[in-house]
């Protein structure tokens, strides 16, 4: 039986089944227990599972991921929360030195399953986050060998996707952009983007990490998209349908492993390609698929590979500002018109 | 002392083990036999020594740059640390860590960091994982002066403390953060006086006296074990080598030669076999057999070493994920 859940219902719904089937995971995090996360994704966990099970942590981010990585070393299967992915940086040597590269370091030893969840993104038109509450950071965890790096679009991915992070055995950063969570509470969000609110399983199933999936079948270019992004580029490609353009769609979801075989072959279907991502432009996600189009897919190609991605700016705080920085669907729609013209 | 002669014995064989292991590697390092740095141990080995006699072996440690000694203490086979440091494929990290990160996961060691002060939130993370599964296991940090300084050393000790977890933070306060001597990077007197700004107990105690530690720390582990939560124990201790070999003279760029001195007749290993044998524990023929024994396990292990292969190279891509 499926039911309508939003995202944040359905990452809730995936950490409360995880901790009934294994009693090793454990989240960590500040404001998770009680309170039920500054987003509301652990609401209910704390008085489920205890304080053992459901930790409130001091703001102290470099020990919660440092504790993650002790406690999986040793037995554990830690969830840890980082309110914002802004915050990853107090804990940077945590991730990159420590949970990235202890398995290969001491030569396979020491297996660390733990899951990094961090809500991020912009909430542009929802809140305005400013500089150090709106960034998207995946493509800083892409450049570190040893790490996994998840996103999702839809409640559907969002539980398999998060269950399958849970019990892969290695270290996962798993990305949860805020719009997402907002499809239940505020009304404007459904209707922009009605597939915020989706059929979500109830019980077990898991969505394989690096596994693409075409979210719109097309025929005349391809959407490489993830997060609030796919939901952009569909109402893009709804809007172009109108005009005779057959847009794909095409959401990643695990950037680490990429799927590049399902991406290469929409590529070379459609022989076009826009690479949108929410994160700045330079040497970001929209960077990496880029170059992975135009490396192994170059044949394929009709047109030059295009790019949008947010403009190389910190995040304002003015909503008129934030609109100029971050990519609109009506950026969508040019790159791909200008490719098919 | 109400230890047995047995147990004193193995301390002190343990510590001229370590001796012997650095004394060597810094010949091999000179000799160009290791591709990498190595920071040694040497003047240290009562803290590892006198630590991780308390330990049973499922007990963890988490240790750092400078953690051959650690691992010999924990029981670790010096063969496999000698390939390591060879850069070999029967290195304990099969060639992929070298001395900094040399490390038995089977004997509990959950990892040697060369990022300073990185380990005491992963041993806390341990110690988590111990009060999860509601084992009666604990974790000795092992950490330097210049690591009390970092920001991970708070957080981690604060996490630790608030969750009254098993962990013993052992500071191996040698004095000098490289170069930069720790009374100029710090007002505090002592790294141990910190503990009360966790609520928990902080101990000084004399890091060349191996008994003194063993004591100390057997207090710690007593109070880990029972539930009582952490303690911070500063060991005053001294290395005679350089930072790292290779540091010019010494370290008496930057250390006086007077000071280096005054410590060297505090050797740890010397002052022990000392008393030893005036508390007639130890016979002088004891002792030159003891020494023989080390000498011939350490001469295995470099053979060991050299006549390994190194890694194929196809392995590199190996052990990024599970």
């Amino acid at each position: 039986m499926a039911r309508e859940l939003d995202c944040a219902e359905a990452v809730r719904e995936a950490l409360r089944e995880e901790m009934l089937r294994d009693e090793r995971v454990i989240i960590l995090g500040e404001d998770i227990g009680r309170y039920g996360g500054s987003f509301g994704i652990t609401k209910g966990l704390f008085e489920e599972f205890g304080e053992k099970r459901v930790r409130d942590t001091p703001i102290s981010e470099a020990a919660i991921i440092g504790a993650a990585v002790g406690s999986a070393a040793t037995g554990m299967r830690p969830v840890a929360e980082i309110m914002f992915s802004d915050f990853l940086g107090c804990a940077m040597d945590q991730i990159f030195n420590q949970l990235a590269k202890m398995r290969y370091m001491f030569g396979g030893k020491i297996n660390l399953p733990v899951v990094v969840r961090a809500s991020t993104g912009s909430r542009y038109p929802f809140a305005a986050g400013a500089a150090q509450h709106s960034q998207c950071v995946e493509a800083w965890f892409m450049h570190v060998p040893g790490l996994k790096v998840v996103t999702f679009s839809t409640p559907r991915d969002a539980k398999g996707l998060l269950k399958s992070s849970i019990r892969d055995g290695n270290p996962i950063m798993f990305f949860e952009h805020k719009v997402l969570y907002y499809a239940r509470r505020v009304e404007k969000a459904r209707q922009m983007w009605p597939e915020l609110i989706g059929q979500v399983p109830e019980g077990d199933y898991t969505i394989p990490l690096g596994s693409a999936d075409v979210k719109r079948e097309g025929s005349d270019v391809t959407v490489v998209a993830t997060m609030m992004m796919v939901h952009k580029s569909l109402n893009a490609a709804n809007q172009l349908s109108k005009e005779g353009i057959s847009v794909e769609v095409v959401d990643p979801r695990t950037l680490v492993p990429l799927d590049k075989q399902t991406i290469l072959s929409s590529v070379k279907k459609t022989g076009r390609a826009v690479v949108v991502s929410e994160d700045v432009k330079t040497c970001g996600v929209t960077s990496e698929i880029a170059s992975v189009i135009a490396e192994e897919g170059f044949d394929y190609l009709d047109a030059p590979v295009k790019r949008v991605a947010s403009l190389d700016a910190p995040t304002p705080y003015s909503p008129v500002l934030e609109e100029r920085i971050l990519p609109q669907e009506a950026d969508i729609v040019k790159a791909i018109k200008e490719l098919v013209s | 002392m109400a230890l047995d002669k047995s147990k004193l014995v193995e301390m002190y064989r343990m510590m001229l083990k370590i001796r012997r292991f650095e004394e060597k590697s810094s010949e091999l390092w000179a000799q160009g036999f290791l591709p990498g740095l190595v920071h040694l141990y040497i003047g240290e080995e009562a803290v590892a020594v006198g630590a991780c006699s308390n330990l049973r072996k499922d007990d963890y440690i988490v240790s750092t740059h400078r953690g051959h000694g650690h691992l010999i203490a924990k029981g670790g086979d010096m063969r496999r640390m000698m390939a390591e440091l060879m850069a070999k494929r029967t290195g304990y990290n099969k060639g992929k860590g070298g001395s900094m990160h040399i490390c038995d996961f089977d004997i509990g060691i959950v990892g040697a960091t060369g990022i300073v002060g990185s380990g005491i939130p992963i041993a806390a993370g341990v110690g988590l994982s111990i009060q999860s599964r509601g084992t009666d296991q604990v974790c000795v940090s092992f950490f330097g002066d210049g690591a009390s300084n970092t920001g991970a050393f708070h957080e981690g000790m604060n996490l630790a403390a608030a969750w009254k977890l098993p962990v013993i933070f052992v500071c191996e306060n040698n004095l000098y953060a490289i170069s930069v001597p720790a009374s100029k990077s710090t007002s505090a007197k002592n790294v141990a006086d910190r503990g009360v700004a966790y609520g928990i107990p902080g101990v000084v105690v004399d890091g060349m006296d191996v008994i003194a530690v063993y004591e100390v720390v057997g207090e710690a582990v007593k109070r880990a074990r029972s539930g009582m939560g952490p303690t911070l124990v500063e060991c005053k201790t001294y290395r005679f080598r350089g930072h790292h070999e290779g540091d010019p003279k010494r370290g008496l760029t930057y250390r006086t030669e007077e000071e280096l001195k005054s410590w060297e007749a505090r050797c740890p290993i010397k002052t022990f076999e000392a008393r030893l044998i005036e508390q007639g524990v130890l016979a002088k023929a004891e002792v030159e057999e003891v020494e023989r024994s080390v000498e011939s396990e350490i001469a295995e292990a470099v053979k060991f070493a050299i006549e390994s292969p190194p890694p194929d190279p196809s392995t590199a891509l190996e052990d990024v994920f599970v």
